[in-house]
């Protein structure tokens, strides 16, 4: 990396100034007030679609359509929600089983791609072996490949697994097993390939020590570098929840049942074309209700994505 | 020498799952693009799909598809404007807007960061239903804005029903783009800076700052610092957050589908939509399969030529 060429040239200018501590020199009122204007014009820019939506979704006349831009509508009220609440979309399916099967689904591949992708990252980060190399090369080929383009086998594929008992009928295509499947079949080789990054950072010397104190190779996996991966895993299986919570099409692929539906397929009936008559009222209190419970642990979290994604993600 | 671990075994539970759920599938797919795979052949008991040889790699070449004013070429050409110019907007926004948030001095530096940060936090799918509802042309925020904005100028508010989505034809002459693809951009653009910016901001908090005291004593104009100074130094940072950016935009299938749904017929088609339509809506899966073989080498492509301009650039000297 360039990055020792800069350091280095850093170090060498470092020295030869022996600059003071820097005064942080004061910025003159003027091009205060100038850099203001831009960094609040520039936030309002941010603000401006979550404002109009939160305004939206209190507005109590139900309107079909807005007619004027209004922070709080007059007699904001929480009904919208309500209504989301019992039937968001004509469906009669409630919010809360779209968000189970939202939850289920995302908590599920979320978890399983991290178990099994932690023991995997493992082995590629600290073991030399035989087709270590093809096979990285591989995980990398696959996470290449967007979700989209392996849908044509994995929906004829999954769509042969069928079960007729009597008056049961399974099609593991048209269930959350199957999504879960299909998602699990991207998500696996994230996992493995931002684990890896995140492992290539936790420095060897520690499970070294752990060697030298007696522990066997497997106990200093278990009891040195695993705790150590626990923010790592966390973060990974985050982003692993955050995309399959608003995963769409493979679900939208997939499912046919409306009890089976998830969250993002019920915002799609919300807007899609047979949903002329839902009021954007109700859309926006259905969109908040689902951005806003991953969006808060999204921020509690970023610090440590965008570092993640700038070592795992990127540097591969 | 104490025993080591097979790292095999580490690798089994891995590697069983990606077999048959990664693996297996995309070998089925590559056979399952040289046949006619198509609704007939999905149930249970139906009879084999007929091999077809190169017949659908050609067909996506030289037909439409049944899918109307679709040509692979322009999709792809699209594609990688979109996924270009996009990028250069977001690298140079969000670098320019790390620099300032990153003067020394400024006000609400940390309320500022809080709301820079919203873009990257909330569901893609969200953002785009909303802005998709934000350029509607009769009842969105963006003509009501403008009108508000229009008015302080005297303008009528009629003047402002743009249609945003669905208006054909090309608003700059001569340059084949439609206002959805600029709606898609302005969408885009909100989404994108600030990742960017995170970036750039780390970068730059680690450039010492003996270094911009050094070039004040040699006299060095404010310009001037940014481009021998800052630029270079953040360089490394941004090239990789640059590609990054570039394959997800790139394949930004969420916010194209629910925004302009590819439209006006088809301009705004990205090489994701049309496969997940091939699939969904035509459902001609031997067809979508030699379609995601074509995307694979499009990307394998892509990631190559970004790998080398990654490259390129690590041995830039200062």
């Amino acid at each position: 990396m360039s990055d020792n060429s800069s350091t280095s040239f850093v170090t060498r200018l470092a020295k030869r100034f022996k600059a003071k501590p820097s005064s942080s020199r004061r910025l003159g009122l003027g091009p205060q007030l100038l850099l203001q204007l831009i960094m609040f014009t520039i936030a309002a820019s941010v603000m401006y679609p979550l404002l109009w939506v939160i305004s939206l979704s209190l507005d109590p006349r139900n309107i079909l359509r807005p007619t004027e831009l209004r922070l709080i509508p007059p007699g904001a009220t929480l009904e919208n929600y309500r209504q989301v609440f019992i039937q968001p979309t004509p469906n009669p399916v409630s919010l809360s089983e779209l968000a189970l099967n939202s939850f289920s689904l995302s908590i599920g591949t979320a978890i399983v791609s991290v178990l099994i992708g932690v023991f995997a990252a493992y082995a590629f980060s600290r073991r030399r072996f035989a087709g270590r190399q093809a096979l990285m090369i591989s995980v990398l080929a696959v996470l290449m490949l967007p979700a989209i383009a392996t849908l044509p086998a994995l929906f004829v594929l999954l769509n042969r697994v069928q079960i007729s008992i009597g008056e049961i009928q399974f099609n593991l295509r048209n269930s959350l097993w199957g999504v879960s499947l299909a998602v699990l079949s991207g998500l696996l080789p994230f996992a493995i390939w931002n684990l890896k990054g995140y492992l290539d950072t936790i420095p060897k010397d520690l499970e070294e020590a752990a060697l030298i104190d007696g522990c066997t190779r497997n106990q200093a996996f278990f009891r040195v570098t695993l705790p150590l991966a626990v923010p790592a895993l966390a973060v990974t299986g985050f982003l692993g929840f955050m995309a399959t919570w608003s995963e769409f099409a493979i679900s939208w692929q997939f499912l046919t049942n409306p009890k089976d539906f998830t969250l993002a397929m019920g915002l799609y009936n919300m807007v899609g074309q047979f949903a002329g008559s839902v009021s954007w009222s109700r859309f926006s209190a259905m969109a908040i209700l689902f951005a806003l419970p991953v969006s808060v642990v999204y921020l509690y979290l970023q610090k440590y994505i965008v570092s993640g994604l700038a070592i795992g993600g990127v540097k591969g | 020498m104490r025993k080591k671990i097979n790292p095999y075994l580490y690798l089994i539970p891995a590697l069983l799952v990606m077999g048959v759920i990664t693996f297996y599938p995309m070998g089925f797919q590559l056979w399952m693009s040289f046949t006619n795979y198509g609704i007939r052949n999905l149930r249970f008991d139906a009879p084999p799909p007929d091999w077809v040889g190169l017949a659908n790699y050609v067909r996506i070449l030289t037909t439409n598809l049944g899918l109307g004013n679709f040509s692979f070429w322009r999709v792809l050409g699209f594609n990688l404007f979109w996924a270009f110019s996009n990028v250069i907007i977001h690298v140079t926004l969000g670098i320019m807007i790390a620099v300032v948030l990153n003067t020394a001095g400024l006000w609400f530096k940390r309320i500022y960061r809080v709301i820079y940060i919203l873009p990257i936090v909330i569901p893609q799918i969200i953002v785009a239903n909303v802005f998709r509802n934000m350029f509607d042309p009769d009842w969105g925020a963006i003509n009501q804005g403008l009108a508000l904005i229009g008015s302080l100028f005297g303008l009528s508010p009629d003047l402002f029903h743009i249609r945003w989505i669905a208006q054909l034809g090309y608003p700059i002459s001569g340059i084949p783009l439609t206002l959805s693809y600029f709606a898609l951009l302005i969408t885009n653009i909100w989404l994108g800076w600030p990742f960017m910016t995170i970036v750039a901001t780390g970068a730059l908090q680690s450039i010492p700052h003996e270094l911009y005291g050094a070039a004040d004593i040699d006299g060095a104009s404010g310009l001037q610092k940014f481009w021998r100074i800052t630029l270079p130094l953040i360089r490394p940072a941004m090239v990789p957050a640059a590609v990054y950016g570039l394959v997800v935009t790139f394949n930004l299938f969420t916010l194209i589908y629910f925004l302009s749904g590819g439209g006006p017929l088809r301009e705004t088609e990205i090489l994701l939509t049309v496969a997940f339509r091939l699939v969904n809506e035509q459902r001609l899966y031997g067809l979508a399969a030699a379609f995601s073989v074509y995307i694979f080498f499009v990307l394998l492509g892509l990631t190559l030529l970004t790998n080398y301009i990654t490259r390129a650039t690590e041995s830039y000297e200062i």
